[in-house]
């Protein structure tokens, strides 16, 4: 049986990515004190999507894995957006 | 002769299950979605209710412990096994403490008879109503995920120590890893949504 090389990820690129996620949290707060009314959804909402890509990719390891996992996890996204995106179209037109 | 072992498969397997999560809290994050849209006033007035400070400490910590359990996977692939220990210890340390800040805010909701069903509850207008149900039951089925990742991460935390969970077998580690991450993604998305449209 084959043994492919694992990769083991240094501690610091963890901590690295924490310091980011801290980062970007702080900007969620401070900028949902801005009263931008509709677009502060949207930016909190943007802002999440890129921490949740960081945690995809590093802390679950997605960079590191087949490729495979990032096509699924792309599916599973792109359909649950899809039904956003249809359940608004049929809300919206009521 | 060696077991078959299909550490890739596991891992995918547990990717799948995620999927599912995934698609659970999805279908919950849509609702808000709908009735937040439908209310937009009174979700925003709601939302007054919550305590921002203890959500973003929430977030905080959530987010340390999930650096803390992606460290605990160095570690015990580098055969630190004490390491490891002490990192997941840490995690559940941070999971504690996210428990204890819930059982403050639902503690004092519930202490003002602000809970689904009560009369208080039924008396406010529809947005309220929807706004604090979402807010129960979307935080309280995270609380849930919570508990039964930190129940499984404890028993990761034990076998790392007994050594069932060793440098060259640790696929269970890492699955309890991706669970928790999707707990700590799922909070991602709730606490702006919940707790910042004020």
């Amino acid at each position: 049986m084959t043994h492919t090389e694992v990769h083991i990820t240094d501690y610091r690129v963890y901590g690295w990515v924490l310091f980011a996620l801290l980062v970007l949290t702080t900007i969620t707060i401070t900028i949902t004190w801005i009263d931008l009314s509709a677009l502060t959804v949207l930016v909190a909402l943007v802002i999440a999507s890129v921490k949740s890509f960081i945690v995809l990719r590093y802390f679950m390891h997605l960079k590191f894995e087949s490729r495979l996992f990032t096509v699924f996890v792309v599916m599973v996204l792109t359909l649950y957006l899809l039904v956003i995106v249809l359940t608004f179209f049929d809300y919206l037109l009521r | 002769m060696d077991v078959h072992r299909d550490d890739i498969g596991a891992r995918l397997g547990m990717w799948i299950f995620i999927f599912t999560e995934i698609l659970l809290f999805g279908g919950l994050f849509l609702v808000y979605a709908v009735m937040r849209n439908r209310y937009s006033d009174e979700f925003h007035q709601a939302a007054h209710q919550l305590n921002a400070f203890i959500g973003t400490l929430n977030t905080v910590v959530l987010l340390l412990s999930s650096a803390t359990v992606a460290m605990s996977i160095t570690a015990v692939q580098k055969g630190e096994k004490r390491k490891g220990v002490m990192l997941l210890f840490i995690t559940l340390v941070c999971a504690g403490i996210f428990l204890f800040n819930k059982y403050l805010e639902w503690g004092h909701k519930i202490s003002i008879g602000l809970y689904p069903g009560s009369e208080l509850m039924i008396g406010l207008k529809h947005g309220y109503i929807l706004f604090f149900s979402l807010y129960f039951f979307m935080t309280g089925l995270h609380m849930l995920h919570l508990v039964i990742g930190s129940i499984i991460l404890t028993i990761v935390m034990v076998k790392v120590q007994i050594g069932s969970i060793t440098q060259g077998k640790y696929t269970l580690l890492e699955n309890g890893g991706l669970y928790w991450h999707l707990v700590d993604l799922i909070w991602i998305f709730l606490f702006p949504l919940l707790y910042l449209i004020t």
